[in-house]
């Protein structure tokens, strides 16, 4: 493992992508950032940018204008950029299978590293999520 | 002659939850125009709606939004309930009120922390998503999620509230009460939101009736106007409770329409607990009749509109939806010209808009020489075509 994947490990700074969801994971993503868990005493921080992010955590199930924008997004963020899919929809497409306005899951845009279902997670859910993706990253099964 | 420059300001922008794309013509600081594109939400289920069976319905309609998941399922059962003369039994709708009561709390709880979050002002952010936390416990308690709760069935409520947790309701009430009173001095007493919010990002009396703006946009700029006292639902002709209005129109008359309403949601669900009967929670819907129905519901953010057309089989044939944000947004034209760059996006946060409750339709841009016509373009065309018949054939 480099040097800078190991420090990686200690700071993860999240951009939060919502592809069309229904705001519940997205409210459920900045709960995890206020008090009662407050993961930023783990070093995980909100980006603004996704240029300055190595996690790009995505919500929602992707439509046919937010599809192109997530490609871009993905494309524009530094390497390395660990993706999370958060909530039953990005992880799945749940009970928008059907829609004629969502074409695919979020794994058929781009790589997704962890998944977190859930409708929505709960914040312990995501951060246990955000456990693994570092457990991952250190190249622990 | 100053230069009009334009701001884009999305679709992903650090500021905002969701994905929405506005476009600001600033002259200088000021903003004199704004336009509004939507469509990154839609996921069409209006007309997933109409392919699945009444009950499934319900749970469809709380994905509408995660913040008014409970507006949604309640407004589309009042248009089946309406639809279909179907009585409820008393205690279901008292449940039924007690948990709207606590999604408004714990909407404006959150709107107020977004809002102290955009003005750089991140204490009220941590401290309103503080106390917003025992609220979505209670949720956990009754319904065994902390959002979605899947309480509305049509015909009743899918779970009772248990007797012995109403003594944890009351209690987390009397903590909400303390905290919302420190919060009403601490933000309506705090000399400089006063400064940041007044006079900022107006919306008078009459562009309000305009741009029919519903809910605590409405209410902030003086129209009286609240679904819960003027087509009552639910259990709400039973309790005594006041609509909040405010003058002024600006964002912190809406601030403080919103902390006030607190107050009155607790006081609603304390009287609900007090006068709640014993008895069943839900009535035996056998099957729906053929006819139409409509369901209004005061979300926290204005008044959410369900219609269901029926034929007699198992599913809706017509499913319209209308949320408030659909209105509410659209004021932003008239709010936030006038205002610097600064102000806009506060504005654009005030009128607490979720887009995802307002994006029905969806407009997708192809490259393509097609050109979607309307009935006036063919006249237009077929006039052309005459007009080129006169010319070439030499009449």
């Amino acid at each position: 493992m480099s040097i800078k994947i190991n420090i990686l490990t200690k700071s993860l700074w999240a951009y939060h992508a919502a592809t069309s969801p229904c705001n519940n994971c997205d409210i459920e993503i900045l709960d995890v950032f206020t008090p009662r868990h407050d993961v930023e005493r783990f070093g995980i921080v909100l980006a603004g940018s996704v240029r300055h992010a190595d996690v790009l955590v995505v919500t929602g199930v992707p439509n046919f204008k937010t599809k192109e924008r997530l490609k871009k997004l993905y494309a524009q963020a530094a390497r390395p950029c660990f993706v999370v899919a958060v909530g039953g929809c990005a992880c799945g497409r749940i009970m928008f299978r059907d829609s004629y306005n969502s074409p695919c899951a979020v794994d058929e845009v781009i790589p997704v590293d962890v998944y977190i279902p859930g409708c929505p997670p709960k914040p312990e859910a995501i951060i246990a999520g955000i456990v693994k993706l570092i457990d991952k990253i250190k190249g622990k099964k | 002659m100053s230069h009009k420059v334009v701001i884009p300001i999305g679709p992903y922008h650090p500021l905002q939850e969701e994905p929405e794309f506005f476009r600001l013509y600033v002259e200088g600081e000021k903003v004199v125009d704004i336009d509004i594109v939507i469509g990154y939400m839609h996921r069409g289920i209006e007309e997933l709606s109409e392919h699945k069976h009444y009950d499934q319905v319900a749970f469809l309609v709380e994905r509408i939004c995660g913040i008014c998941s409970t507006s949604h399922p309640f407004a589309y059962v009042n248009a089946v309930e309406d639809l279909g003369k179907i009585q409820v039994p008393e205690r279901a709708l008292y449940i039924r009120t007690i948990i709207a009561e606590l999604e408004r709390i714990h909407s404006h709880l959150l709107w107020l922390g977004l809002a102290g979050h955009f003005i750089g002002y991140n204490t009220v952010w941590m401290w309103a998503w503080r106390y917003r936390e025992p609220v979505l416990d209670l949720f956990e308690t009754i319904s065994g999620n902390r959002n979605h709760y899947a309480m509305m069935k049509v015909g009743g409520v899918r779970r009772d509230i248990r007797d012995e947790d109403i003594p944890i309701i009351r209690k987390t009430l009397d903590e909400l009460t303390s905290a919302t009173e420190m919060f009403k001095g601490a933000v309506m007493d705090d000399p400089v939101i006063q400064w940041r919010l007044k006079g900022v990002g107006i919306l008078t009396r009459q562009q309000a009736l305009e741009w029919s703006a519903v809910g605590p946009t409405a209410r902030a700029s003086g129209i009286n106007i609240d679904v819960r006292r003027d087509d009552p639902y639910g259990a709400y002709d039973r309790v005594k409770w006041n609509v909040i209005i405010q003058k002024e129109g600006d964002i912190f008359a809406k601030t403080v329409v919103r902390i006030l309403e607190l107050f009155e949601s607790i006081s609603i669900i304390r009287q609900c607990l007090d006068a709640m009967p014993k008895g069943p929670i839900d009535a035996d819907v056998q099957e729906i009749p053929p006819g139409e129905g409509i369901g209004r519901v005061e979300a926290p953010r204005g008044e959410c509109f369900h219609y269901v057309r029926s034929d007699g089989t198992n599913r809706p044939v017509r499913h319209k939806i209308r949320a408030p944000s659909y209105m509410n947004v659209a004021t932003n034209k008239v709010a936030a010209p006038g205002g610097t760059i600064s102000d806009a996006a506060l504005t654009l946060a005030a009128v607490d808009p979720c887009y995802c409750c307002t994006e029905r339709t969806a407009v997708i841009e192809r490259p393509s020489e097609k050109k979607i016509m309307n009935g006036w373009d063919l006249i237009e065309k077929s006039r052309q075509k005459t007009k080129h018949f006169l010319i070439t054939r030499g009449k």
